[in-house]
């Protein structure tokens, strides 16, 4: 295992690299997460990450998107440097899918204008019709891909879907443009059993047929294992679990639960 | 029934002067969520930028575009005040209307009032001196409505480009824009620039029809303006044909009729003011009970 992380080194395609992060510094309340944290993800892997409460899952997801800055150390995906980059500028090459359904879509826009807003990525927004009549067709043969039958409610405002279909769409509007990486922080958490499968799978598909490079939080040990090529295991800031490929494979579904009930004890939750 | 007329000619006069300010209202407080305080500033700005320029001889169409163009430049400091500096909304709103007061007087040269009697205005020269006779009488209404829904159009027609579904993106939910790569902030600053461009240009056009720019003129814009925007989008809001910006032209001219109707029941002039506050209250009130009723139809969250 430990050579084949080395090779990820080497080939590095998402770099954290001697992250520290401590929120509220010097307050009562000051929590030290990150000590000299580091990881490495190469190109086209589907990485899944899980954890107990607090572990910093989030917070990785939140230092890579830009959302927020880390105290020190350094951030590359595909070759760039991203440190000194707005979360919008990051934006540009980076797809993410938040645990709130709300966050992914605009609510009040129709699902036409959502998917012509996401088409543009990348484009100008300047002055020329907003939704183009003639992408229409490519639009419902993506949203057939859903299998939700939204191709046939173009005209629907977004805010009107359930959860499951407003991440389902979210997920091939944060796909449709080329991105290096796709960010998925506990998606399916906010739905129920049933839509949560859905939308597992659609990203499993969305994730193999484009290659892309993925990065996805859950909270459930069975699409960690079940799904990804790679699985970490986070407790307190640290990986404690990193298993790819055959080692992975390797994983049944009982060491894991083990473990993440051994490190759960640990913090009394 | 000529008093009829007159009180019905007085009310769209005024519904659709300020309708212009309604519109740009429209963008800032319904598309973006911003509650614009600044709009009690930049409608006198508009004022009075009209009468500088009127009075040296400039021409009344151009005198417009350059108010339009100062109102814009003033929302811009609202936003960045917002935005860059991260001073409240309703802060960065108050600063720019107090700041306003002091830019307007050194536009009037230090007069509480301006006037610019017996130079061409839109009202008496180009397009209006061509209304025949009968016309005459309603020129104001009809250069009002022309102007108001020229606005009302234009607006409409950048609300579907691909900039203003970006705005709307903005106002909606900024994530969104933020995973579209673009900077949710400019899209506010732009935003409040076009609702105070809009805002001056009521502001211009009164002052066009009355020959004189008053620097107190804003005094309760804030409040007419969003009682105009609550109103209309709330009558109509069951009427899909139509528009949000036409609704609140509706909505503006609702609310004049409200306080003319109030005037000839008796009201004295000095509860005017008071009277716009209560029509306000009432607008809200009625507008989150019924947006309250609503909320309970949405579909769960976690429903498929
Ligand atoms: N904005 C913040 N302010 C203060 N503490 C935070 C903030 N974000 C995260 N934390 C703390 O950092 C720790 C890790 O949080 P997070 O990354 O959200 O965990 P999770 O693994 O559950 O996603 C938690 O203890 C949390 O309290
Ligand atoms: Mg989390």
């Amino acid at each position: 295992m430990s050579t084949q992380l080395k090779s990820e080194a080497d080939r590095a395609f998402v770099s954290l690299q001697h992250i520290h992060k401590t929120f509220l510094p010097d307050s009562v309340s000051e929590v030290v997460l990150f000590t000299d944290f580091s990881l490495t993800v190469e190109k086209g892997r589907f990485v899944s990450i899980i954890g107990s409460n607090g572990s910093g899952k989030t917070t990785i997801l939140n230092l890579i998107c830009g959302s927020i800055p880390a105290d020190s150390g350094s951030i590359g995906i595909n070759g760039r440097v991203v440190d000194k980059m707005k979360e919008y500028e990051r934006s540009r090459f980076i797809g993410r899918v938040f645990q709130d359904p709300s966050k992914g879509t605009c609510p009040q826009l129709t699902i036409l204008e959502n998917m012509a807003l996401a088409d543009n990525k990348g484009g100008g927004f300047g002055l020329e019709r907003g939704v183009s009549k003639k992408r229409l067709d490519t639009y419902r043969t993506q949203l057939e891909l859903l299998r939700l039958g939204l191709e046939d409610k173009l005209g629907l405002q977004v805010g009107s879907l359930s959860g499951g279909q407003r991440q389902a769409l979210a997920l091939l509007i944060c796909t449709m443009t080329p991105l290096d990486l796709l960010i998925l922080d506990e998606h399916t958490a906010a739905l129920d059993p049933r839509s949560s499968e859905n939308v597992m799978e659609l990203t499993e598909r969305i994730v193999r047929e484009k290659k892309l490079t993925t990065l996805m939080v859950t909270h459930n040990l069975k699409f960690a294992a079940q799904y990804g090529d790679r699985l970490i295991m986070m407790h307190r800031g640290s990986v404690v679990v990193d298993a790819a490929g055959a080692a992975k494979s390797a994983l049944h579904i009982r060491d894991l639960t083990d473990k993440f009930n051994e490190i759960s004890i640990e913090d009394g939750n | 029934m000529d008093i009829i007329l007159g009180l019905v000619r007085d009310v769209l006069e005024e519904g659709f002067i300020y309708g212009i300010m309604a519109v740009g209202v429209y963008i800032t407080y319904q598309v973006l969520g911003f509650p614009d305080l600044s709009v009690d500033g930049t409608f006198p700005l508009g004022a009075c930028v009209t009468a500088a320029l009127i009075s040296v001889g400039v021409n009344p169409w151009l005198a417009c575009l350059i108010a339009f163009l100062c109102g814009a430049a003033a929302g811009c400091v609202t936003g960045f005040l917002h935005v860059k500096l991260r001073i409240t909304d309703l802060l960065s709103g108050i600063l720019v209307m107090t700041a306003m007061w002091s830019v307007n007087l050194v536009i009037t040269g230090g007069k509480a009032v301006l006037p610019f009697y017996d130079q061409p205005t839109v009202f008496s020269s180009g397009p209006a001196s061509l209304l025949s006779g009968g016309l005459q009488d309603f020129r104001v209404v009809i250069l009002g409505a022309a102007v108001c829904l020229a606005v009302k159009y234009l607006i409409d027609l950048y609300l579907r480009t691909k900039s203003g579904l970006l705005l709307r993106a903005a106002g909606d939910n900024p994530q969104y824009v933020v995973s579209l790569g673009r900077d949710p902030g400019s899209m506010k600053i732009l935003g409040l620039a076009i609702g105070n461009g809009c805002t001056a240009l009521s502001g211009c056009i009164l002052a066009q029809q009355t020959e004189s720019a008053n620097i107190s003129s804003g005094f309760g814009m804030v409040v007419m303006a969003l009682a105009s925007v609550i109103i209309g989008t709330s009558l109509f809001r069951k009427v899909k044909f139509v528009r949000a910006t036409t609704s609140v032209v509706f909505g503006a001219i609702l609310y004049k009729t409200c306080l003319v109707a109030a005037m000839q029941l008796g009201l004295p002039t000095n509860y005017l003011k008071l009277l716009m506050a209560v029509i306000f209250t009432i607008a809200l009130v009625s507008n989150n009970f019924f947006a309250g009723r609503r909320k309970t139809s949405h579909v769960n969250p976690t429903q498929i």
